[in-house]
């Protein structure tokens, strides 16, 4: 099992999900991704879109006054 | 078994800098969410699928290949408002990467990785006299509307 980072804080709608599915796509079984968004829509859609597409959610944390950690497995 | 995929289609008629900005982030960000995503190009949206991007006399007959020329591709596409003879495609591209945004291009390039599936239609490339040879090669076919309609059923289009 592999840990990866991603930090798409930067990014805009629409390269905040488009980074952030080139990434998923390329984990194994029981990898997991660590991606640091920013809240309002990345926040609101990235963990929803990540479960509909089968990756498991473990977590959603605030580490910053605007950035969000969310921890995704898959 | 897997959920059956959302779908969504753009007609792509214009062949406008913004009106392809608007359908290449939609695009994109539809297929990053998994979804299904179809585009179909008409019109002047063929312009923004020539393999030369810039002005060339691509067709057949005189007039056609005028009227390509004039047109051009990927590379020489106008602003729908206050294009100022192609100063402000650039400006606004330049402005875009300044702040970190996509631009065409680079929206282009992560439409076709995330798989979107380009369609040109036939009867316009017909008009224009070009084939699919003069379209990049993520064109997986020339198409007429009969086809696209099948291709769209049970999802969301839109016409941009």
């Amino acid at each position: 099992m592999t840990v990866t980072e991603l930090d798409i804080t930067k990014e805009h709608c629409p390269m905040t999900f488009v980074k952030t599915k080139f990434a998923l796509s390329k984990l194994k079984d029981g990898d997991v991704l660590e991606v640091f968004l920013t809240a309002g829509e990345p926040l609101e859609n990235m963990p929803r879109a990540a479960g509909e597409q089968g990756y498991k959610v473990l977590s959603i944390e605030q580490i910053d006054a605007d950035i969000h950690k969310v921890v995704i497995q898959k | 078994m897997a959920e059956k995929k959302k779908k969504l289609s753009i007609i792509v008629f214009s062949g406008d800098y913004d009106k392809a900005f608007a359908a290449f982030t939609i695009a994109s960000g539809a297929a990053a969410l998994n979804y299904e995503v179809n585009l179909f190009f008409t019109f002047f949206g063929l312009n923004i699928l020539k393999k030369k991007r810039g002005r060339a006399f691509l067709g057949k007959g005189f007039w056609a290949r005028s009227f390509g020329f004039l047109l051009g591709g990927r590379n020489v596409l106008p602003l729908s408002r206050l294009n100022f003879a192609g100063l402000s495609p650039v400006i606004l591209g330049a402005l875009a990467k300044s702040r970190n945004v996509a631009g065409v291009d680079e929206l282009i390039d992560a439409s076709i990785k995330l798989g979107v599936n380009f369609y040109a239609c036939e009867t316009a490339g017909h008009i224009l006299g070009l084939q699919k040879e003069d379209f990049l090669p993520e064109v997986q076919k020339v198409i007429g509307i009969g086809s696209f309609l099948e291709i769209q059923d049970g999802g969301t289009t839109l016409f941009i």
